[in-house]
């Protein structure tokens, strides 16, 4: 491996963020100009003076990644640098999401030549897990705390890939930290792509979903056997290269796994919001086609 | 330390901070288990796991943490967890 993101780092032990990084750059290698919010990423990544990045890397300010993004890439056109690398962007949730959707949005419409990818971990974990926009139905949050009159995050998470499909990307895709070959794929295919593009990666926070650091592969992949998170991609407008599954998993298999989501098992309210979350991913699997009909 | 507009940090100086401390489990790995899947080496969030065709999978315990994923994603059932006695 290349080891473009140095051992040494602060993350928490068994982070889905360290492994998404250290694959993202084994796909891209070491011609990329990378801009993070403020967030996990450039906490653990840049305790200065130390930096764990081997390749060019900048911290913007929460709100503005994709705003430095653009700027790197429009200097470099102007300088008639292109050919020194690719421009990425990697933020959290909240930093793409929330505070930073303005800015990614005009990124994507002035056509910026830049790959941004989103590392939803579903929550503000650098700060403590309070919940954000991609925080999803039954999660407890310590904004959105599950207890005797709530059972945690209410509003289902915003769909970032439409999002950006809506804006007229040519690439844009989904990807798990626990499909290493798929997302390592989508990347090389994402910066290699003309124009904005766009990854939405899961990625497991053992310290905030609360599983063992040893399960942060095998929660992402059951993320995705149970249809809560389809593999996909949108080329040109068009839904292609679904992950299908042969036998999909009830949501129960990943939800049981997480401290999170513990609480749902204990009571009758709980039980109808897993009714909910199951509900959720019949409809992915019904969008996406992501049954693969043994039959067929 | 002067204060400058910004900071700019030489590449890869993390390498300084030794997380080898942070373990209470560490990894050990049967050999003739292995069955070169190579998934430790892929889903080490640390780079920790090494491959050489001479030693075969070993570890940086420089770096290790002791999560517990090159176990855990273990194919071939090679890698096990012991508690560590420090
Ligand atoms: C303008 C502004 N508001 C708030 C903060 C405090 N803050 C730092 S990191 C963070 C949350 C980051 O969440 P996310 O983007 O999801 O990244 P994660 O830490 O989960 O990886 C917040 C609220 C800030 N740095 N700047
Ligand atoms: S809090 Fe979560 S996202 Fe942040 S370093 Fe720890 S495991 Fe990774
Ligand atoms: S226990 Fe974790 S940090 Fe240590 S080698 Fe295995 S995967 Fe890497
Ligand atoms: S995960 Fe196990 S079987 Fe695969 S290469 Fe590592 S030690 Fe060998
Ligand atoms: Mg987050």
């Amino acid at each position: 491996m290349k080891n473009l993101f140095a051992s040494g780092h602060r993350a928490c032990g068994g982070c889905g963020m360290a492994i998404a990084i250290k694959l993202i750059l084994e796909a891209t290698g070491e011609n990329v100009f990378v801009v993070s919010p403020t967030g996990c990423l450039e906490i653990v990544s840049s305790p200065y003076p130390e930096t764990s990045w081997r390749v060019p890397w900048i911290h913007s300010l929460f709100e503005n990644a994709a705003s430095v993004a653009s700027g790197i890439e429009a200097g470099l056109k102007a300088l008639g640098r292109k050919d020194e690398g690719k421009v990425l962007a990697i933020g959290g949730d909240g930093g793409t999401a929330d505070i930073g959707m303005g800015a990614l949005s005009g990124m994507f419409e002035r056509g910026h030549d830049v790959t941004y990818i989103c590392y939803d971990n579903e929550a503000y974990m650098n700060t403590g897990v309070q919940r954000s926009s991609m925080t999803p139905i039954g999660a407890s949050a310590t904004t959105t705390p599950a207890g005797k009159v709530s059972y945690g995050e209410i509003h289902p998470k915003k769909d970032l890939v439409s999002i950006a499909v809506a804006h007229g990307l040519g690439y844009v895709a989904s990807a798990s930290v626990g499909y290493a070959a798929d997302l390592m794929d989508k990347v090389k295919k994402a910066v290699d792509h003309d124009g904005p593009s766009f990854i939405h990666l899961h990625s497991s926070c053992c310290t905030g979903w609360r599983h063992p650091s040893s399960k942060t592969v095998e929660v992402m992949r059951l993320a995705v056997l149970t249809g809560l998170w389809p593999l996909y991609e949108v080329v040109d407008g068009e839904v292609v290269n679904v992950k299908r599954l042969a036998k999909r998993l009830p949501v129960e298999d990943y939800l049981k796994t997480q401290g999170r989501f513990s609480h749902l098992f204990k009571t009758d309210e709980g039980a109808e919001v897993i009714r909910q979350i199951q509900a959720m991913a019949d409809a992915n699997a019904e969008q996406y086609g992501l049954d693969l009909d043994i039959e067929e | 330390m002067k204060l400058r507009i910004g900071a700019i940090a030489d590449p890869g100086t993390s390498v300084v901070n030794l997380t080898g401390g942070w373990r209470t489990e560490i990894p050990r790995i049967t050999p003739e288990l292995c069955i070169r899947c190579f998934n430790c080496v892929i889903y080490c969030p640390e780079s920790a796991v090494k491959y050489s065709d001479k030693e075969g999978i070993y570890f940086d315990y420089d770096y290790c943490k002791g999560c517990g994923i090159c176990s855990n994603e273990c194919s071939g059932h090679a890698i096990y967890m012991e508690m560590e006695e420090k």
